[in-house]
């Protein structure tokens, strides 16, 4: 195999690890923020443990997308450019949100009375963002409208398509499902309980729009459903949904945590099987896809980013895990 | 209203907004570093104590920094994809090594820091501090090293209408990345510093919290001392690269329209594109040639030898050089002055100097505004220098009224952002140190 092709190769998978690892662990903290008023309703005890659970995390959490989107830049740049400015509105809700969330935390710490407003915007700046991930990754899949200049001819409306709409709950379900088993992981009392109270809920929803997605792939894009990376992956997700309630069903909280991880990465796993190598379908004719062939830097730029990932990564990796245990166990509430 | 121009705007106002904060962490990661050394040294409460107080600080504007940070990450493809189309290959590497390598680094170990003072060893949360000031600086080399290609691009080749990397070092080390780095890290330590000596000068003079107050002033006032002359270096450094490699940008920074051999430095002036003229041209003799090639009758460059269309809009240009350059002088003064109190041991009694300390504390970051402004509005037309123009480098599908109601958007979310900033730093201040370390807010 020709060099390069190697490297986009493994650049595809790169970034698909760095979105799956986002969606992972942003996605409990985006969870957890989606789910803020339902969990704690505006009691500002309650709110102030989920919020510490996640305190000394959810910023290194933020950084796998802003690596993977930096990775896209550097690897797809060509990818990149295409769904950023063609997803222009969408994208800047996603920023909106992102801003929200990102200081409510901080401000919530800091704000003597009404704590409760910064508890109102990290569920609006925690909820937007969760769904619209969604939509934009729906939308890549099902295929937008494409010139030969690889440019977005569409316009804020064509994102919003029943296809993508749907993958953008389905996204928001698998992040709430991050939240909720986070939460039960990391509370206990009161919260703990009304969390298990609500798990059963979004599982439910979770496996169904599943299916409903499943279904309308089939209708959508039957040709490129059907292939057997994509099957494993659907397999893998189903066992670890099995497991997910198996778990949830005998309070067994780290290893329900981690089902839904596994669960989540497995649908990282189908869009990757069903995308590659594509980045971005194009609605009228494949000769228009923008492709991990005809979007990517070139050897070189590609070559260094894999030297820079195969340093940087495992480091990350195991800085990260030592955090984590740092501040494992349970938040207790303060009297 | 075009879109590039409104794109342009949108630019500057969340790159502007977003570069107040991470050059006062720099500096607040500074000291914070050094008062976590000397408490490991000296196991005294104090020093631990002024520490925590620093990043109560630390956190509220490192918060604002990475909300607005990644906006600027996303905006190379949402309002700039021709640019990212055509550079991308060698601009993007940065951009991603910055989360990899240094990114990730500070904003794990920030945790540990706001969060982990009781669960780690004193010596895991010395290496904390540690390594989110270590990561902070890396991240800013590697956005200077993004940056400072589009200044002075090197170590590419143009295939089939895109740049195509050709030598990583020489890209990522090019002519202006040290001197731009350096000139910024410094830039941040004296914002940073002056930021706490100026909290610190406020205590004294209220006579209250004295205890806290007297070392943050002295440590601070210490590191903007040092920041304040080693700028002098950072920054000759960096204007002898710009008049070599950049020699429009510098006759823009001097307002020189005629090449001559033996240039003033330039102090004062009004220069005015339509006359071709700096009117209330105020210049120290020989000044300029010395500066730039150690050669009084040395030929620096003017205006009239580079097309009108290639030149950057002077009179911004200029005056944001001159403002960046004046408030300089003006540390530098303020850090003799300091020098002198310190050594009489008046520090704490001079309530003129006190005050001066505090009213100054925007200061350093106005200036890192001026400068960043000289060097991305010097660089114009283009935004890769001889590259790639600024007209050609925006998005083609994003409609103008898209753009419009962003910037709207970003107007709005960024001033209700800044006020709650303001108030929330002052509380903290107003509470004082021994209140707010008490607590953990939540």
């Amino acid at each position: 195999m020709d060099t390069l092709v190697f490297l986009q190769i493994i650049w595809f998978v790169l970034i698909g690890i760095l979105f799956a690892g986002y969606a992972v662990l942003d996605g409990f903290d985006l969870g957890i923020g989606s789910l803020l008023p339902f969990l704690t309703g505006t009691d500002e005890k309650k709110t102030a443990v989920l919020f510490k659970s996640i305190g000394p995390v959810w910023d290194g959490n933020e950084v796998w997308l802003i690596t993977a989107g930096g990775a896209l830049f550097a690897a797809f740049p060509h990818a990149y450019a295409t769904v950023f400015s063609g997803f222009y509105l969408a994208l800047m809700l996603v920023l909106a949100g992102l801003i929200l969330r990102a200081v409510s935390n901080e401000f919530f710490s800091l704000e003597p009375e009404n704590k409760g407003i910064w508890a109102k915007t990290f569920f609006i700046g925690s909820l937007i963002p969760s769904i619209l991930f969604g939509v934009a990754l729906g939308n890549v899949i099902l295929g937008i409208p494409l010139d030969p200049k690889m440019e977005f001819t569409g316009s804020f409306f064509t994102l919003l398509r029943p296809f993508p709409l749907v993958l953008g709950v389905l996204g928001l379900s698998a992040i709430l499902m991050q939240g909720i088993t986070y939460t039960m992981l990391k509370t206990d009392g009161e919260i703990n309980e009304t969390a298990a109270g609500l798990s059963g809920k979004i599982y439910y929803l979770y496996a169904s729009l599943f299916f409903v997605s499943l279904i309308l792939s089939f209708i959508f894009i039957p040709d490129r459903i059907s292939n057997i990376p994509a099957w494993i992956a659907t397999v893998v997700f189903a066992v670890s949904m099995t497991a997910l309630k198996y778990f949830l069903k005998s309070k067994n909280e780290m290893k329900a945590f981690l089902s839904s991880s596994l669960a989540f990465i497995s649908l990282w796993g189908i869009a990757g099987a069903i995308q590659f190598p594509v980045l971005v379908n194009s609605i009228d004719s494949n000769s228009l896809d923008i492709t991990i062939y005809n979007a990517s830097s070139g050897r070189l730029t590609l070559s260094v980013m894999l030297g820079i990932a195969l340093i940087g990564m495992p480091l990350v990796i195991a800085y990260s895990i030592y955090v984590y245990r740092v501040f494992k166990g349970k938040i207790k509430m303060t009297a | 209203m075009d879109a590039v121009f409104l794109s342009r705007i949108q630019f500057a106002l969340t790159a502007g907004f977003h570069f107040i904060f991470p050059p006062l962490t720099f500096g607040l990661g500074l000291i914070i570093l050094i008062y976590e050394t000397l408490y490991i040294k000296t196991d005294k409460e104090l020093y631990k104590n002024i520490s925590k107080f620093i990043i109560k600080i630390f956190a509220l504007v490192f918060a604002i920094g990475v909300a607005t940070g990644i906006v600027l990450e996303f905006s190379f493809g949402t309002n700039w994809s021709s640019y990212s189309r055509m550079v991308g290959d060698i601009f993007g590497a940065p951009l991603a090594a910055e989360g990899v390598l240094a990114f990730f680094l500070e904003s794990v170990f920030i945790g540990v820091l706001i969060f982990g003072r009781d669960k780690v060893s004193k010596k895991v949360y010395w290496l904390s501090a540690f390594l989110v000031f270590f990561g902070s600086h890396l991240s800013g080399l590697w956005i200077i090293i993004a940056n400072s290609w589009m200044q002075t691009p090197a170590g590419f080749a143009i295939e089939g209408g895109r740049a195509v990397l050709k030598d990583f070092m020489a890209a990522a080390v090019n002519y202006s990345t040290a001197q731009r780095y350096l000139h910024t890290v410094v830039g941040g330590w004296m914002s940073g510093s002056l930021f706490l000596a100026g909290i610190g000068s406020w205590y004294i003079l209220k006579k209250r919290d004295l205890e806290y107050a007297k070392p943050i002033l002295k440590v601070s006032l210490i590191v903007f001392i040092i920041g304040s002359f080693l700028q002098f270096g950072t920054g000759h450094l960096h204007a002898v690269q710009v008049a070599k490699t950049q020699p429009a940008k510098m006759a823009s920074f001097e307002g020189l329209w005629e090449s001559v051999e033996g240039a003033g430095l330039s102090v004062f002036g009004i220069p005015d594109e339509d006359e071709k003229t700096t009117y209330g041209d105020m210049r120290i003799p020989y000044l300029l040639s010395i500066m730039i090639y150690g050669d009084p009758n040395a030929k620096v460059h003017g205006l009239n030898e580079f097309p009108k269309e290639l030149r950057p809009p002077l009179f911004i240009t200029f005056q944001t050089y001159h403002v960046m350059i004046g408030l300089g002088g003006l540390f530098a003064l303020m850090s003799l002055i300091g020098i002198l109190l310190l050594v009489r041991k008046k520090l704490f009694e001079s309530d003129w100097y006190l005050k001066i300390l505090l009213f100054a504390i925007p200061l350093p970051l106005i200036s890192n505004e001026m400068g960043w402004m000289a060097a991305e509005i010097g660089r114009q037309p283009w935004a890769v220098y001889n590259v790639l123009k600024t007209a050609d480098a925006a998005s083609v599908v994003v409609p103008a009224w898209q753009i419009l109601a962003t910037i709207i958007m970003f107007t709005v979310l960024y001033a209700i952002l800044f006020l709650f900033f303001m108030k929330f730093l002052l509380a903290l201040i107003k509470k004082g140190p021994e209140k707010v370390i008490a607590t953990d807010g939540y």
